[in-house]
C-alpha cells in the first residue's frame, strides 16, 4: 500500500474501567472505500471520533491525511469530512446558511462557498430545494444535505456514520453512487453501517469490529476465506434428496447450505468445481455450478456465531 | 493521554458569534423578552417624569431621577431592570449547549475545524452582545425619552453615572448569562436547565436577604448587642449578602445613580465626622466606591464561564 491517509496504531481509549477501543490497528489508502461494521458498542464510533480528533485516545496514535489528530485536530478537520448518524441541521436556517456557517468555520471564503454551494447540492440532487429552510427537508434529504457538506468541503478522507439508514431504497442506491463518485475523486471513505449487503456494493475492504478490538480485516472473500473457510464459494443446482449428503462427502467442502429448490451454496476450501461436478454426475441430476460471490452477511453472521458474544 | 494542541482556540470564533448573535436578534423569543423590557422600563421612565417634571427644581440629576425614581404602581426603572435583566439573560443561554446535542448539531459543528474553546466563548459572547444591544438601544431610548418630556439636556457627570450604571447592568446581565450557559452544559434537558437558573434566580432576588440574616447570626452571633447594632453581625451579614449578583448590582446602582450615597456599608460616626452629610459625591469617587463591586460583578461572571468551559471540555461529543 502507498503512504495511507488513514493510519492507526494501537489505538485505545478507555472510560474507566471500560476499555471501549483496544489497541486497534489499520491503514486506509487515498481512493480506498472501508467498511467499518460491528455491533452497537463494538467500538466504531469511538474510533471515528478519535480519527476526527474529537475525542482523545488514552493509547497508541492515529494518523490522518499526515496529521495527528491529538496534537493536529484543526489540520485534520480541514481535511476530513464528517456525515454523523442522524445528521441535525438548524431547522430555522435554509439549507444554504446551514452550509455556509459550517464551511466558514470550515475557513472558506464567501466566493468558495458559492461557487462549491450549488455544485455540491445538485450533485446530491437538492439544487432546487437549496433556499428553502431545512425544517421542510425529509431525513433522506436531510442526509443528502449532510453529504452536500461533506461535499463543499472537498476532503481527502469522508467519514460516513450510518448513512443510509433513513433512506428509502432509491435514495439508498444513489447515495451508494455518491459514495462511489466520492472515491472516484480520489477520497478516502470510512463507511459505518450495519446495512451489510450496501457495505459490500461498494467497499473495497472491511474491517469488523468486536468488543473494542478490530477482529477482521480485508476484502470481502479474504474474510470469506477466513471466516468460512477457504473463500471459494459455488452455487450447485442438482435435483436429488441424497444431494446435500454428496457434496458434503466432496473432501474440501467446509459447509453446505439449502438455497431453497434444488439450489445449494457450497463453500469451499478450494476450486472444487471439477470434483463436485464427478461426484454428483454420477448419481443425481445435476444442472450446474455456478460461481457466487461470498456474502458479508454470511461471514458476519457465521464470525458473530463462533464468537459467540456480539451485542446485537 | 497528554499532548499540546496546536492551531489557535480562538479559530472560528468570529463565525459562531455572528451566527448565534443574528440567531438572539431573530428569535421570536428574544423580540418577546425585548418587548417586556421595554415596555416595563419606559413606563417606569415615563411615569417617573411625569414625577419630576412637578418637582424639577429640586435637584441636579434630574436624569439620574428618571432611573431610581418609582411612582405607584410601577417600581422605579432601576428596581424593574435588575429584575428583568437575569430573566433575558437566562432566556438567551439556557439552550445555548444542550440545545445543540439535542439538534444532534454539536458534532457536524466541531466536526469543523474548531475548538470547543471557540464555540463555547463564541456562545457566551453572542449572548452578551445581543444582551448589550438590548441594553444600550433602551439606555439611549430613555435618555431620548428624557430630553424630549423634560426639555433638558443631561449633564457630562450624569452621562458618566448613566454609562457606569449600563456597564455594571451588562456586567450583571453577564452573570447571569454564564450561569444559564453553565447549566446549559450541566443538563441534558433544556427545561431542566431553564428551571435550575430560573431557581438559582428567585433564590438570589427573593430569599437571599432572608438566608443572609440567617447565616450572618449563625457565623457572628445575635444582631443586636447591648450597646446597640454588633459590627461583627453587620460585616458578616454584608459579606454574605454580597455572594449574591443582586446585591452587588444593587449597590452599583445606588452608589452610581444617587450621589448622595458616600459608603455601601456600615458606617461609624467617627467616620462621619467633617463630612457634609446629603452633599453629592464626585463622579470619580462614585467610581471608587463601585469598583470592587463592579470587579466583583466581572470576577462572578469569568469564574461560572470557567467552571462551564471546563465541564464542557470533559463531555463526550456523540451528538
Amino acid at each position: 500500500m502507498a503512504d495511507p491517509i488513514i493510519r492507526a496504531e494501537a489505538l485505545t481509549k478507555r472510560y474507566g474501567s471500560n476499555l471501549a477501543v483496544d489497541h486497534v490497528d489499520f491503514d486506509i489508502a487515498a481512493g480506498e472505500i472501508v467498511g467499518i461494521l460491528g455491533p452497537n458498542g463494538s467500538g466504531k464510533t469511538t474510533t471515528i471520533l478519535m480519527l476526527l480528533g474529537l475525542t482523545e485516545p488514552t493509547g497508541g496514535r492515529a494518523m490522518v491525511a499526515g496529521f495527528d489528530p491529538l496534537r493536529d485536530p484543526l489540520e485534520v478537520k480541514r481535511r476530513v469530512g464528517y456525515l454523523p448518524d442522524q445528521i441535525g441541521f438548524y431547522e430555522n436556517m435554509s439549507a444554504r446558511d446551514n452550509l455556509a456557517y459550517t464551511a466558514r468555520l470550515a475557513g472558506l471564503s464567501r466566493r468558495e462557498i458559492d461557487e462549491r454551494f450549488n455544485a455540491a447540492l445538485e450533485r446530491v440532487g437538492l439544487g432546487h430545494v437549496g433556499h428553502a429552510r431545512v425544517t421542510t427537508y425529509s431525513q433522506g434529504m436531510r442526509q443528502r444535505l449532510g453529504l452536500a457538506e461533506v461535499l463543499m468541503k472537498r476532503p481527502s478522507v469522508a467519514v460516513l456514520d450510518e448513512p443510509t439508514t433513513a433512506l428509502d431504497p432509491h435514495s439508498t442506491h444513489e447515495f451508494l453512487d455518491m459514495i462511489r463518485r466520492l472515491k472516484a475523486d480520489g477520497t478516502a471513505v470510512l463507511l459505518s453501517s450495519h446495512h451489510l449487503d450496501q457495505v459490500q456494493s461498494v467497499c473495497d475492504r472491511v474491517a469488523l469490529f468486536n468488543r473494542g478490538k478490530l477482529a477482521l480485516t480485508g476484502t470481502v472473500t479474504e474474510l470469506a476465506g477466513r471466516v468460512l473457510g477457504g473463500g471459494h464459494v459455488f452455487d450447485v443446482e442438482a435435483h436429488g434428496s441424497e444431494v446435500p449428503e454428496l457434496i458434503a462427502g466432496v473432501p474440501g467442502v467446509v459447509r453446505v447450505q439449502p438455497l431453497g429448490g434444488d439450489r445449494y451454496r457450497v463453500d469451499c476450501r478450494r476450486d472444487l468445481r471439477a470434483d463436485l461436478a464427478r461426484h454428483l454426475a454420477r448419481s443425481v441430476d445435476l444442472t450446474g455450478i455456478f460461481f457466487a460471490a461470498p456474502s458479508l452477511n454470511e461471514v458476519y453472521a457465521r464470525y458473530f456465531e463462533e464468537a459467540g458474544d456480539a451485542v446485537y | 493521554m497528554q499532548s499540546t494542541r496546536r492551531g489557535s482556540p480562538w479559530t472560528g470564533l468570529g463565525t459562531v458569534i455572528a451566527k448565534e448573535t443574528a440567531d438572539h436578534l431573530s428569535s421570536a423569543r428574544m423580540r418577546i423578552l425585548e418587548a417586556l423590557v421595554f415596555l416595563t422600563a419606559l413606563a417606569a421612565a415615563y411615569a417617573a417624569i411625569r414625577s419630576i417634571r412637578a418637582t424639577i427644581g429640586e435637584s441636579p440629576f434630574l436624569f439620574l431621577r428618571l432611573l431610581t425614581m418609582a411612582q405607584d404602581p410601577l417600581p422605579a426603572f432601576i428596581a424593574l431592570l435588575g429584575f428583568l435583566i437575569p430573566l433575558v439573560a437566562i432566556a438567551l443561554s439556557f439552550d445555548a449547549v444542550n440545545g445543540e446535542f439535542n439538534r444532534r448539531t454539536l458534532s457536524r459543528v466541531l466536526a469543523q475545524p474548531i475548538y470547543r474553546d471557540a464555540l463555547l466563548l463564541g456562545k457566551f459572547l453572542a449572548g452578551l452582545l445581543s444582551l448589550t444591544i438590548g441594553l444600550c438601544s433602551l439606555w439611549l431610548l430613555v435618555i431620548g425619552l428624557g430630553l424630549l418630556l423634560l426639555g433638558l439636556p443631561p449633564s457630562t457627570e450624569e452621562m458618566m453615572r448613566m454609562l457606569g450604571f449600563l456597564v455594571a447592568t451588562i456586567a450583571y446581565g453577564g452573570v447571569w448569562l454564564a450561569l444559564a450557559l453553565l447549566f446549559s452544559v450541566l443538563f441534558r434537558a433544556p427545561a431542566t436547565a431553564a428551571l435550575a437558573a430560573l431557581g438559582t434566580w428567585l433564590v438570589s432576588s427573593l430569599f437571599w436577604s432572608f438566608l443572609t440574616d440567617i447565616i450572618a447570626a449563625l457565623v457572628a452571633g445575635p444582631a443586636e448587642g447591648v450597646l446597640g447594632p454588633r459590627l461583627a453581625y453587620l460585616n458578616a451579614q454584608q459579606l454574605i449578602d454580597r455572594l449574591s449578583p443582586n446585591t452587588l448590582y444593587a449597590e452599583t446602582a445606588l452608589a452610581l445613580l444617587q450621589p448622595q450615597t458616600r459608603a455601601l456599608g456600615p458606617v461609624l460616626i467617627s467616620q462621619l465626622q467633617g463630612a457634609v452629610l446629603g452633599a453629592p459625591l464626585p463622579v470619580t469617587q462614585s467610581f471608587v466606591l463601585i469598583w470592587p463591586q463592579l470587579t466583583g460583578l466581572i470576577a462572578a461572571t469569568i469564574v461560572i464561564f470557567a467552571i462551564a468551559y471546563v465541564l464542557f471540555q470533559r463531555q463526550e461529543i456523540r451528538a
